[in-house]
């Protein structure tokens, strides 16, 4: 298709001189008609320089140096833009550039005019020292000026729940406007996660920035940190390209993770339609899956595993041989266990239809991970856009689904099992991996790169900018849970309240993930 | 239903026998540190290139310490040393009932053996857990999660002692779902300022007595977020602390042992 974006590649740098730069109407114009043909967003963020002390009135002319990463098809495309303080918001058009506008106005004080739901993001000042969008003082607590969705009629109630939740899982705020038992809307605030992580990358040591990549989201330590350590080996003036065993190996830590997540999250679900045999099991499995990682780095979530330039740990065959024993050992368990959830009619009658999601408003939401390709969407970076071994491995595309609860699940047994066959093929072709330590790379000046991962619930992207001098000028993370917070929303419209555990299960998004 | 028996019988029993029975952790795990006293394999200039590359801050060079409570287990000192200076141990027993406590000097390694058997750098917890604690919540203990900006891992590894290996409640130890209901609170993350409110309106909602346990180089010191104006520096600025659970994660067993070692 023609555009005025210019085509860039998954995990290669370019000069920031490439990047197309257009007026702003244009800007607006190209990016919807990119998601007219099907085109989602995969970052949209100020460039304006974040490093938690930025001097007053960064802004030169009041204008917001903005990028935009669209994803058509297996092609990624950039254009750079400046966005006045008040500007036609695109969400009114394009459902998918909703939260990113939302994130822009909390970020650098820019405001999105008709956005359909101007609401803050995380509960934080702007890094423009500029006034305050939301008319929020900051030393109030959350959530400051929310109003949140209300429906208004006599048998209408609202329910509130969080930010402490009952369990022991991360907070969140979730309003509930429900006719007796039928919910007709959920609105998910969040911010109660935000630690302020953009900002602390920029001037961190190697060191520092592969702790603080790793605890992004601590349950996608792999994916967070691959994402990084290809931002730093496309970026890094030496050449710090990746082995052929180091990429196995790290293609493995990625699955393991995703093994590991979908095990527990199975078990979960099965948990909340009470059927508790196979939630016990799968909770012990998944401790043996994260064991498995331990083998590897001598951490459950394989922190310090992935580096830029390769991997942290040398290894022998004997490592791969070891987990491959225990993948092998555990794998019909794993098969009997999902075979047992899903045959029992209990299960499948809770399951069944429940918390639909259509294959349309997952378009217009642009979900991404195993949420979107249950509602039928088929995208997988790893097939799209393959890193490391993926380029050797062929990622299975998944069958059409439901949207529902079933679907959710299934996909992720259906993906366990890829996992496994995947495992048990790539992990006796890995020799021995030599470490590679962490240390601060000369990176090239003004460049920009764009990386992507499927983690285990959907894409992850990190962007990284540098100045004329090679100093990161701005990091931009993007967790999969950005995209798929609605999609949790929209499930809930028209179900019972009871059913809200059960459907939060199957989406199982991360907090911190979303609030960085 | 024959499926569900055929299940049970290959999944077989799988808890534990832990505490009675030692578990042997894998080798690349990362426990008590040991720490060589100064000497020719050992300089002061290593002691210094270690605190140059430790990304937390965590290795004072003069005094040969190492803050457990900074550390995040990344290894870097070990690989910098070449464990000669500082080496890691599979010993999961890091949790002491003081903050200074976590400064630890390795005496294991002062010993002059470099091995696990003399890992015992941190004071006994048993030691120093509070008696009254014992006597109140020995038998019972429920607790309360509070995450309060923490990434899911530590978390996850809490979640992970309810599940058939560990099976917290054979120690009578639950995860309760109220405030009221509980006797101590955990809590996991850096306390974000988002969070800072919510943590303190649950401690306020228990009942007294009522013990604070913190998870987490994140919960103790900041952990990685040190430095960031969203967070806190630890806990302790805000709660009084009555056990650290050092680790990023603190490691199942770590927060096993941990519990039973100061209420039991």
């Amino acid at each position: 298709m023609e555009t005025k974006f210019h085509a860039i590649t998954n995990g290669e740098a370019i000069d920031r001189n490439d990047i197309p730069h257009l007026p702003f109407t244009e800007f607006r114009d190209e990016a919807l008609a990119l998601v007219a043909e099907g085109g989602k967003v995969v970052q949209l963020f100020g460039t304006a320089a974040v490093d938690g002390a930025l001097p007053d009135g960064a802004l030169p002319d009041g204008l917001l140096p903005t990028i935009a990463v669209m994803r058509l098809e297996d092609q990624l495309w950039v254009a750079a833009t400046d966005l006045p303080e008040t500007y036609a918001s695109l969400t009114q058009e394009a459902e998918v550039f909703h939260l990113f506008e939302r994130e822009l106005a909390e970020q650098f004080g820019v405001t999105p005019e008709d956005h359909p739901w101007l609401r803050m993001v995380r509960y934080h000042p702007n890094y423009a020292d500029r006034p305050d969008v939301f008319g929020n003082d900051y030393a109030v607590d959350i959530p400051g000026n929310y109003s949140y969705y209300a429906v208004a009629g006599e048998e209408i109630h609202e329910v509130a729940v969080g930010p402490v939740h009952a369990g022991v899982i991360e907070p969140g705020h979730f309003r509930f406007n429900c006719i007796g038992e039928r919910v007709l809307n959920l609105e998910i605030s969040l911010g109660f996660q935000h630690r302020g992580i953009e900002p602390m990358l920029p001037g961190a040591t190697a060191g520092r920035r592969q702790l603080l990549v790793g605890t992004i989201a601590g349950d996608t330590s792999a994916a967070h940190s691959l994402c990084h350590a290809h931002a730093i080996e496309a970026l890094a003036l030496a050449d710090l390209s990746v082995s052929t065993p180091d990429q196995m190996v790290r293609t493995a830590a990625l699955e393991l993770e995703r093994l590991a997540n979908h095990t527990g999250d199975l078990g979960a679900l099965s948990g909340d339609v009470a059927f508790l045999p196979p939630a016990n099991y799968c909770g012990r499995m998944r401790g043996d899956l994260l064991n498995m990682t331990l083998w590897f780095c001598g951490n459950r979530f394989s922190r310090g595993l992935v580096v830029p330039g390769g991997v942290g740990m040398d290894l022998e065959p004997v490592d791969s041989e070891t987990v491959l024993g225990r993948l092998t050992e555990l794998k019909p368990q794993l098969e009997h266990v999902i075979d047992l959830i899903f045959t029992t009619s209990t299960v499948r009658a809770r399951f069944d239809g429940c918390g639909r999601v259509s294959h349309e408003d997952a378009q217009h939401l642009g979900l991404v991970g195993p949420a979107a390709r249950a509602s039928g969407m088929d995208y997988d970076a790893r097939r799209v856009f393959p890193t490391e071994h993926y380029t050797q491995i062929d990622v299975p595309k998944c069958q059409p689904f439901t949207g529902d609860v079933y679907a959710r699940a299934r996909v992720r047994a259906d993906e366990i099992i890829a996992s496994v066959a995947l495992l048990q093929d790539l992990l006796p072709k890995i020799k021995s991996t030599k470490s590679t330590a962490v240390q601060d790379h000369a990176l090239a000046p003004s460049s920009l790169v764009v990386t992507l991962n499927e983690a285990w619930r959907g894409e992850v992207s990190h962007c990284v900018l540098t100045d004329a001098q090679g100093k990161i000028e701005r990091y931009k993370i993007k967790d999969p849970s950005f995209h798929n917070w609605n999609g949790l929303a929209m499930s809930l419209r028209d179900t019972g309240i009871s059913d809200f555990p059960l459907n939060n299960k199957s989406f199982n998004l991360s907090y911190c993930g979303h609030d960085l | 239903m024959l499926k569900t028996l055929m299940n049970r019988f290959e999944q077989g029993n799988r808890t534990s026998s832990y505490p009675k029975t030692p578990i042997e952790m894998p080798s690349r795990y990362r426990g008590v540190p040991t720490i060589a006293p100064e000497g020719p394999d050992a300089p002061a200039d290593l002691a210094k290139a270690c605190a140059e590359a430790c990304p937390q801050a965590a290795f004072d060079a003069d005094k040969r310490t190492i803050d457990l409570g900074r550390c995040c287990f990344c290894g870097t000192c070990e690989r910098v040393s070449k464990s000669k200076l500082v080496h890691f141990t599979q010993s999961f027993e890091l949790s002491t009932a003081k903050r200074e406590h976590l400064i630890t000097d390795g005496i294991g390694a002062k010993n002059g053996a470099n091995d696990d058997a003399n890992a015992g750098a941190l004071p006994d917890l048993a030691n120093h857990a509070k008696q009254h604690f014992k006597k109140l919540f020995g038998r019972s203990l429920q607790l309360r999660q509070i995450s309060a900006a923490g990434c899911n891992a530590c978390e996850a590894d809490l979640n992970v002692l309810t599940t058939p290996f560990f099976d917290l409640s054979r120690f009578g130890i639950d995860f309760v779902a109220s405030p009221r209901h509980a006797d101590a609170v955990v809590v996991t993350g850096p306390i974000s300022r988002n969070m800072r409110t919510a943590t303190l309106t649950t401690y306020e909602a228990m009942p007294a007595p009522k013990a604070v346990i913190a998870v987490g180089a994140c919960a103790i010191s900041g952990g990685p977020f040190t430095g960031s104006p969203e967070v806190s520096e630890g806990l302790e600025s805000l709660l009084p602390v009555d056990l650290f659970i050092p680790g990023c994660p603190a490691h199942p067993l770590t927060n096993l042992h941990a519990l039973l070692s100061f209420f039991k």
